[in-house]
């Protein structure tokens, strides 16, 4: 293994980064996918197509579209500047920003799904026993869908560390605020540094497989909790 | 009996139509850097209402075709936006001809933001009054190694390092100044020759980026050369058209980019 000061400080970034959208993804995500599962409201469906249009629109739509939108004239842009917060593209904030959106689906719909294989009854026979609707929902809803949390929590953050195009197109390339991993293994390959590439590259490879491992792993063991109506 | 030879005369002629038709108009793949991606459309346009070939262009950065080649993309010919990757092509035995240079790109100073309408963008950079300073990243693109060398002949290397953004190419690094994100920006002369506010920057602040193009060697030539496309392509760009062209997109060009061909198999 060759890694090289650049590279660990990418990792490290990435660590950050993936980190960060993953905490303020649970922390969105939870009320937007307990709203999903209970809600009939017909802007149901909009919201639900919302969330996952990350999942098929390109990244260079996204990151094109974030620029634009980010920049000073665009309506992010003109938002962040109005707040004295000067525009995202460049920083570590614009990166959390649009891995936010970017990773949204991944952390949303396995908290839905989970949320609603709950179903009605738990939550009924809590309300006889005179549990507020707080009550409820941190008592009988968190615990039920701890299977939906723990996938939620890893594929937000094995997203993340995943994301390069979408950076690519925001990031600007600044060491330590914007170069995450797959930005420095995507330099290493283009300026013919394949051995420094494959360093990264394979660590990055045995991250995601170990990721995975435990993902499955986890499920396995709690599948009979979640499957439970 | 008159019918019969007249029928069999028709088939004749048909049949050496058709293998006039396919023995002539050939097509094919060729790679280019990005930042010669309009120039080459023009260049293609221009050949093809004289010639019975086809060119396929593929556009990308230098540094991915130049992996895609090695690993056996069916390019026939490669025009680079450097000299470093025809070169290390030509030195793994994967071409038929040594580099040569097809144009000569220069430097250019712009913004897209109206705050700096009219105003010497030279003494803008020099005064630091600006947001960002978006170049190509050096490490990957010759137009980021050009930045970076004017950069540090006019001694601002430190000053604006703080606020350098870094396109991972030079179409990258264009949008960077396009969509106003960053104020000011190292972009190719060719990409804004055609937009009113820019400083072209003297082409005494750095060496020139020579853009280099190689024909390409396949496997599957047993016998060497056999591509009448490529060859008559490569002597369309040396014609004064296509000179005028890629000069009107703000290039530089030399009339003796004439190339030498290296026969793989001098057997046959």
């Amino acid at each position: 293994m060759m890694l090289s000061d650049a590279d660990i400080g990418a990792l490290w970034l990435t660590l950050r980064l993936a980190t960060t959208v993953t905490i303020l993804l649970l922390i969105i995500g939870t009320p937007i996918a307990w709203w999903l599962s209970k809600t009939s409201s017909p802007f149901k469906g909009p919201v639900a197509a919302i969330v996952a249009l990350p999942l098929v629109l390109p990244p260079t739509v996204l990151g094109f579209y974030l620029l634009i939108a980010m920049g000073p004239n665009g309506f992010i842009g003109e938002l962040t500047q109005s707040l004295g917060l000067g525009t995202l593209p460049f920083t570590f904030w614009g990166l959390v920003f649009a891995s936010v959106i970017y990773s949204m689906p991944f952390v949303v719909q396995p908290l839905h799904n989970a949320m609603e294989a709950i179903g009605e009854r738990p939550l009924e026979v809590a309300a006889t026993l005179r549990a507020s609707p707080f009550d409820r929902f941190f008592t009988i809803v968190l615990p039920l869908a701890k299977p939906g949390f723990i996938t939620a929590s890893i594929l937000g953050f094995a997203h993340t560390v995943g994301e390069f195009g979408v950076i690519l197109m925001i990031g600007g390339n600044i060491p330590d605020e914007t170069r995450v991993v797959s930005v420095q293994v995507y330099d290493h390959v283009e300026s013919l540094e394949y051995a420094q590439a494959h360093s990264l590259s394979a660590l990055l490879v045995i991250f995601s497989f170990v990721v995975l491992l435990a993902l499955y792993a986890t499920q396995r063991k709690t599948s009979n909790v979640g499957m439970m109506k | 009996m008159h019918l019969v030879r007249s029928f069999s005369f028709h088939l004749y002629s048909i049949t050496l139509l058709l293998w006039c038709t396919s023995s002539q108009g050939e097509s094919i793949h060729i790679a280019v850097a990005s930042n010669f991606t309009h120039t080459m459309k023009a260049l293609i346009s221009e050949f093809e209402q004289n010639s019975p070939h086809k060119i396929k262009a593929s556009y990308g950065s230098s540094g991915k075709i130049y992996a895609q080649i090695k690993h056996g993309a069916p390019f026939k010919l490669f025009f680079s936006a450097d000299q470093s990757k025809p070169l290390a092509l030509y030195n793994e035995g994967l071409t038929h001809s040594k580099p040569f240079t097809y144009a000569l790109g220069g430097l250019a100073l712009w913004s897209n933001n109206k705050h700096f309408n009219g105003e010497n963008l030279e003494s803008v950079l020099l005064s630091g009054e600006f947001n960002k300073l978006a170049i190509a990243n050096p490490k990957l693109a010759p137009y980021g190694i050009a930045a970076i060398e004017v950069l540090k002949n006019m001694n601002l290397v430190e000053a604006t390092r703080k606020k350098w953004v870094r396109g991972e190419n030079i179409a990258q690094t264009y949008q960077f100044v396009r969509t106003e994100n960053a104020d000011i920006g190292f972009v190719a002369f060719s990409q804004i020759v055609r937009q009113p506010f820019y400083w072209k920057v003297p082409s005494n602040l750095y060496q020139p980026i020579r853009q280099d193009a190689v024909l390409l060697k396949h496997k599957s030539e047993k016998n060497g050369i056999n591509n009448k496309a490529a060859l008559d392509f490569i002597q369309f760009l040396n014609s004064l058209k296509s000179q005028a062209i890629i000069q009107s997109y703000g290039y530089r060009t030399e009339n003796n980019a004439y190339i030498e061909l290296e026969m793989s198999n001098k057997n046959t």
